[in-house]
């Protein structure tokens, strides 16, 4: 973006040299704004490339670094393993159940919040009463504090919590679980809470993304005798792409990672099993609580490169059209 | 242009000289105040420790700090207070790494401060705190590594059963079991009259675990359980009896339902809330259960009336000593390079008159002799009576091993309650920890 702007700047800039200057002097004029011009990417890029790489990249290093010993968080580390912790996580069925509930959680979001979410979004878009009331309703979730909505959630979710009470009250006491504890139920019910909570997100998203696809194609369709269902399906649909690509991809990378919402609805108990544990929590139960710190580093340089290489495959593969000329191609 | 370079070296100059001092303020502090020094120099004492909720323990500190500063007035001691978990597994551990750490700080005792010697990072206390070491008994043991003393409790308890008295009653159950014969046949009677016999937080994991301990302590000698945590080796078989005595145990169905989702304390759907409630007769647990019962109790006065405890039941014809408890307590220990007067803080934490008012508010029990008169409700004298008659107090196994070994115990232990693990398997995950 901003080498974008320099070049069209001389132009109609105040520093464009006049014209019938001597070659010499030309050159010269265009050596200084080259300067200038560079001075510029440095000055205005500087303070974001050293927070980057003061907090992302050098910890990043370091957290490799640690991965490679055996080391539990007291004196600096001095036992070099190599790889070997990589290699007892991926041996520890624990962390195997970990990414499998990750699995769980990356594909059900997008499986049901995406079908969902598309038909509130439709819904939402066409004009009735009380329209903007339903919008804000269906973003609060969203909004609401993570550690909030796990806790609501807990004690809704409890041993003869409201859930319980309300199944019951309703004579379908025979569908009664232990929502948070049952190891075959507990993974459904995260992701039943993850689901109410983003739901929102996708929601928002699409509805922004609606607001762009022009009415007038719609008006076109519709003169041409096409229902409201053949105008959604082909008309809006296909101008969403980008939109539901976008959310997709934003929602593959949350799930990967997720970790507040489990931490406060699962019980130790069941997480330490495996049933409920994610990467995110495995790292954590792992690296501080069982104090095995370059085993813990090891996770988290796992779970980094798996969120890394899915998000390369995405860009590569579903967002190549959407972000071309941002990031796929040189700007000039 | 110029300006803008000379914001560029500015910044330059900024955050090398960042760097720098972050990378000093490591090292001095070597030269402390030698011992005839003491109180001479204005000192600044920093202590952490894990009375974070609002209640007479964190006040307690507070005043106790004050009092301290008052009676030296060249000591100023800045307390933060901070939750155990967040203290022991991120804060604690980061600070003595960053050479910066606090001077006085909350100490466990056994695995970890083993760790925490290894790494030099502890101040050998053991010929300053002769007499107080001698007054706290054998208690004091917790806190030594290699017969060198690094830190002095202040609490100190073993854990037994607490139980409804009025439950039992009514069962017809005449006296608390000694052993576990006599046990199972109160659990008998207590569903007989529809009674949950034993409520069981196995949610936070360690409460189940300590069932785990207590079979072990049954099962095991002494040497062999101070060789296992000397040694890290757990290949007496005595540890896979323990496993399977557990499960002989579970099998007689003793618990609430759905333990596994039931958290330990602090919550009335809580393990503690059953017991508190008089929706269970039974609950082990530490000596501080007196306190989180009281919390979420609705009635404390009731509580107070049919609340009883006693011992660990003994299993006949086992290897273990029947009259061995297992017990833990909390303490405090200095950095290396903490001036001397975190020495006398440490002493005046221990002394008659601090552990008396530390014993009146009631958090837990005290360790020095002659602040027990503070103590008075009969669950909590019982326990300072079964305390001082017990032969041999092992530390909570988890604590005793290192948190790595422990924790691989503990998840290990919660599969057989949760019913996919095997008495062999809890072996083998310590096994596999103490490897890790």
């Amino acid at each position: 973006m901003t080498s974008a702007s320099q070049t069209r700047m001389p132009a109609g800039g105040v520093t464009a040299p006049p014209a019938g200057l001597r070659p010499g002097a030309r050159a010269a004029s265009r050596r200084a704004e080259t300067r200038r011009k560079w001075y510029e990417i440095i000055g205005l890029t500087t303070p974001a490339v050293l927070i980057y790489v003061l907090f992302v990249l050098v910890p990043m290093g370091f957290a490799f670094y640690y991965s490679l010993f055996r080391w539990r968080g007291v004196g600096p580390p001095t036992e070099y393993v190599g790889f070997r912790n990589y290699a007892l996580a991926f041996q520890d069925p624990i962390f195997l159940d970990a990414l499998r509930n990750n699995a769980i959680i990356v594909f059900g979001s997008l499986l049901i919040q995406g079908p969902v979410a598309l038909g509130i979004a439709l819904l939402l878009n066409r004009r009735f009463r009380g329209r903007s009331a339903f919008r804000l309703l269906v973003f609060v979730p969203y909004v609401l504090a993570e550690v909030t909505v796990g806790i609501m959630w807990k004690l809704i979710l409890t041993d003869g919590g409201t859930l319980d009470a309300l199944l019951r009250s309703v004579g379908l006491g025979g569908f009664v679980q232990a929502w948070l504890a049952d190891l075959d139920v507990v993974i459904w019910t995260l992701l039943f809470v993850l689901t109410w909570k983003y739901v929102g997100f996708a929601i928002i998203l699409l509805l922004a993304g609606l607001s762009n696809v022009p009415p007038e194609l719609n008006e076109a369709a519709e003169i041409d005798g096409a229902s409201w269902w053949q105008i959604q399906r082909h008309v809006t649909l296909p101008l969403l792409g980008p939109t539901i690509r976008i959310w997709m991809f934003l929602s593959m990378i949350g799930s990967l990672q997720v970790f507040d919402m489990v931490w406060v609805t699962s019980v130790p108990a069941v997480r330490s099993l495996g049933a409920s544990a994610t990467m995110a929590t495995y790292m954590v139960d792992n690296g501080f609580f069982a104090r095995l710190w370059g085993y813990g580093n090891a996770v988290a340089v796992i779970l980094f490169v798996i969120s890394f290489v899915a998000a390369l495959l995405f860009q590569r593969f579903l967002l190549r059209r959407d972000i071309e000329g941002a990031i796929t191609r040189k700007v000039k | 242009m110029a300006m803008k370079r000379r914001a560029g070296a500015v910044l330059a100059l900024f955050v090398t000289s960042a760097l720098l001092a972050s990378a000093c303020s490591g090292g001095g502090d070597d030269e402390k105040a030698a011992e005839s020094e003491l109180y001479k120099n204005p000192v600044t004492l920093t202590w952490w420790h894990n009375a974070s909720q609002d209640g007479p323990g964190k006040t307690y500190w507070e005043k106790v700090a004050k009092d301290f500063s008052a009676a030296h007035p060249t000591v100023k001691i800045e307390i933060e207070a901070i939750e155990t978990n967040q203290l022991q597994r991120t804060r604690l551990p980061a600070a003595l790494l960053s050479n910066d750490p606090p001077d006085v700080f909350q100490a466990w005792g056994g695995g970890e401060m083993r760790e925490q010697v290894e790494a030099d990072y502890l101040k050998d206390i053991t010929d300053q705190v002769k007499g107080e070491v001698a007054d706290i008994g054998n208690a004091a043991e917790i806190w030594q590594v290699e017969g060198k003393q690094y830190g002095l409790p202040y609490r100190m308890g073993i854990e037994g059963i607490w139980y409804n008295k009025d439950m039992f009653a009514k069962a017809g159950i005449t006296a608390p079991p000694t052993t576990f014969e006599e046990l199972n046949a109160a659990v008998a009677k207590l569903k007989a009259i529809n009674v949950v016999p034993i409520a069981l937080g196995a949610g936070d994991k360690w409460p189940a675990a300590h069932w785990w301990y207590n079979f072990a302590l049954r099962a095991c000698s002494v040497d062999t359980l101070k060789k296992a945590t000397k040694d890290r080796t757990f290949d007496d078989p005595c540890f896979v009896k323990a496993g399977q005595d557990l499960k002989a145990f579970i099998d007689t169905k003793p618990f609430q339902n759905n333990f596994i989702a039931t958290p330990g304390q602090n919550d009335p759907t809580s393990a503690n809330g059953l017991l508190a409630n008089g929706k269970a007769a039974m609950e082990l647990m530490g000596d501080w259960n007196r306190g989180t019962l009281d919390t979420v109790a609705t009635d404390k006065a009731a509580l107070g009336k049919f609340l009883g405890w006693f011992p660990v039941p003994a299993i006949s014809g086992s290897a273990g000593d029947p009259k061995a408890a297992l017990g833990g307590g909390d303490g405090f220990a200095c950095s290396k390079n903490a001036p001397a007067e975190c020495v006398e803080f440490l002493k005046y934490l221990v002394s008659p008159e601090v552990q008396k008012g530390y014993a009146a508010t009631g958090t837990g029990l005290p360790v020095a002799k002659g602040a027990a008169d503070g103590v008075t409700d009969p669950a909590l004298k019982s326990i300072l009576e079964s305390t001082s008659s017990a032969t041999y107090v092992q530390l909570w196994l988890d604590t005793a091993f290192g948190s790595t070994v422990g924790n691989a115990m503990n998840d290990a232990i919660v599969a057989i309650f949760a019913g996919n693990g095997t008495p062999e398997k809890v072996v083998s995950a310590m096994k596999a920890a103490a490897s890790k």
